[in-house]
């Protein structure tokens, strides 16, 4: 196997999730080009095969999705990588991932939208769908990268996450995360913290594939491994099989929200900047981040007590650590690059602690620390 | 807003599609970074033609870790053809310095100017078009003083395609040259007529 880069490099956003793909362990890769995502798939083409790994280029991101489930299913780890037109493909079969509970990571790369949009312009219209997408109640896990460090490190995160709980991850980039490039040192293999899902330990004909253990998660055979078993996207019983029943509909549905709701201390991560004494905060992810940091360096260079808390959980919504902030500021600003889809979730849990006031920019153009350092030194 | 950090060194290079502006300013990125070891950010912008249309590329460089990774002031533009000069001209901070390709900028709004005609050269003197990007890297390399030129040589190797590396390598060179013979200290200090400074 070849040693992964461990010398300072310079890398794009998107080369770096391929690069965290990776070490992470995701040796099966299926996906469809397109702008400004392609360089996922560019890069993974070239090394997944010398990774021992698979790399598909599918006919289209329906089929990408399909075949991530089946790599999934038969234990290797699996990701594909799209912007916007083809994350609305995706959207059926990731449903399906969600009902049977299959780990996977789907990478976004978020363009200007709807339809075919804006294919070179940065967005951050895909949040809500990223949650909501597909259809019916269902567990999923959102995570939203900045820098190039955190492609590599976000990625591995997910796919921790989506090995952990079984449950598809997306990572939200945006075409200026993706194509932004910085140096990076890279970890030697054996300093990345992995997590693999929990295998069966019980005779084949014992085994329920889902029965959750006590913290709700089943354990996971792969296909070909002896444990005979059946996997569908209705809503089944603990045999895998489909059921009407509604005690064990809702048995279905409780463990699927629980798991998640068990795992809040581990999924939901967030970074703070100079928080401590602020009187105005800005709740900022993405690339909006960066612009959001350097506001808030300007801003207390005039004097105002600003701080920032970087969202890298975006689903489930880290309320545990924005309400503390709420409490503590007298405004809270939210930029994003959309009419406002994270703000409307922290409306949502700003109980009449602080004003949330909104910033948003969906003209393709990038939202600049000037602007946002003026919209601070006015709340 | 005055300037953010005392630091930060910007530069944009800008043209149209397809005058390889983007390699040119990852390769000067990765000599900054990966070569000098200083913190670097390069970020591009672009349309959704292959050719043509606009094209813009930019690399920050500091000596602190980069927030914001685009360029705000730019201490260096260098324009490729009239249209960049025309727009971008402006986002130049007034000491900044304007780098065009004399060859296919005819008007310049400056006097605080280096106007070299790179396509000229890459054309006559080094028999392919293709490579008055690697020309103007090494202008730009040797202008901006914030490059090793080594460094920017052993970037460029390491990122042209096989068998191209001993005429790039040329390109880079005949702009090194071509830019050291230029005084910058003969130049007005701001980018804004004298009368107005």
């Amino acid at each position: 196997m070849p040693e992964t880069p461990s010398k300072r490099q310079l890398l794009q956003g998107n080369e770096a999730i391929a690069h965290g793909a990776l070490a992470a362990g995701c040796r099966f890769f299926a996906g469809y080009p397109i702008t400004p995502a392609s360089e996922i798939s560019e890069q993974l083409a070239t090394l997944m095969p010398r990774f021992g790994g698979t790399f598909i280029q599918m006919e289209d991101e329906i089929a990408s999705m399909g075949a991530i489930i089946g790599a999934s299913l038969a234990g290797v780890k699996a990701m594909t990588a799209t912007s916007g037109p083809g994350f609305s493909l995706i959207q059926e079969n990731l449903g399906y991932a969600c009902a049977a509970e299959v780990p996977c990571v789907v990478v976004n790369v978020m363009r200007g939208g709807p339809s075919t949009g804006l294919p070179t312009s940065p967005a951050q219209g895909d949040v809500q769908m990223a949650r909501w997408g597909t259809h019916g109640d269902h567990p999923i896990i959102v995570l939203a990268v900045s820098t190039v460090s955190d492609c590599f490190t976000t990625t591995i995160k997910a796919f921790n996450l989506s090995e952990q709980f079984r449950v598809p991850v997306i990572i939200l980039s945006d075409e200026i995360v993706a194509h932004t490039r910085e140096c990076v040192e890279l970890p030697a293999p054996e300093e990345v913290y992995i997590i693999n899902r929990i295998r069966p330990n019980v005779p084949p004909e014992w085994y329920k594939p889902y029965e959750g253990d006590s913290r709700g998660i089943p354990a996971m055979a792969s296909f070909g491994d002896g444990y005979r078993h059946h996997i569908t996207g209705l809503v089944h019983d603990d045999h895998g099989f489909p059921t009407e029943n509604p005690g064990e509909i809702l048995n279905f549905h409780q463990r699927l929200t629980q798991k998640i709701t068990r795992g809040f201390p581990e999924i939901m991560m967030t970074r703070s900047y100079r928080l401590e004494d602020a009187e105005v905060a800005i709740i900022a992810y993405g690339s909006v981040a960066r612009s959001a940091m350097r506001a808030v360096e300007e801003a207390r260079q005039q004097g105002i007590r600003a701080g920032l808390l970087q969202l890298i959980t975006l689903f489930p919504f880290p309320r545990s650590h924005v309400t503390p902030v709420l409490k503590h500021c007298r405004a809270v600003l939210v930029p994003e690059m959309n009419m406002g889809q994270i703000s409307r979730e922290v409306q949502r849990v700003n109980q009449s602690f602080c004003a949330v006031v909104k910033h948003n920019r969906v003209d393709g153009q990038v939202i600049t620390p000037d602007e946002l350092s003026t919209r601070l030194i006015k709340l | 807003m005055k300037k953010n950090q005392a630091s930060r060194y910007e530069i944009r290079f800008s043209g149209s599609g397809g005058q390889g502006l983007i390699t040119a300013a990852v390769i000067f990125a990765e000599a900054v970074g990966v070569y000098d070891c200083q913190f670097v950010c390069q970020t591009q912008s672009y349309g959704p033609e292959a050719r043509g249309g606009r094209s813009k590329a930019e690399v920050v460089i500091s000596d602190a870790p980069i927030d914001y990774p685009k360029a705000r002031r730019l201490d260096l533009l260098l324009a490729m053809n009239q249209a960049a000069c025309d727009a971008y001209f402006r986002d130049l901070s007034p000491g900044g310095l304007l780098v065009v390709d004399a060859t296919l900028v005819e008007q310049y709004p400056t006097s605080r100017i280096v106007a070299i005609p790179f396509t000229t050269i890459a054309k006559e003197e080094l028999g392919r078009e293709m490579v008055a990007n690697m020309v103007a890297l090494g202008a730009v390399g040797v202008l901006s003083g914030h490059v090793h030129a080594a460094s920017l040589e052993k970037a460029l190797l390491a990122r042209v395609p096989i068998g191209t590396e001993e005429l790039n390598q040329k390109a880079l060179q005949r702009g090194m040259t071509e830019a050291a013979k230029v005084q910058l200290d003969t130049l007005p200090r701001s980018i804004f007529n004298d009368d107005e400074v």
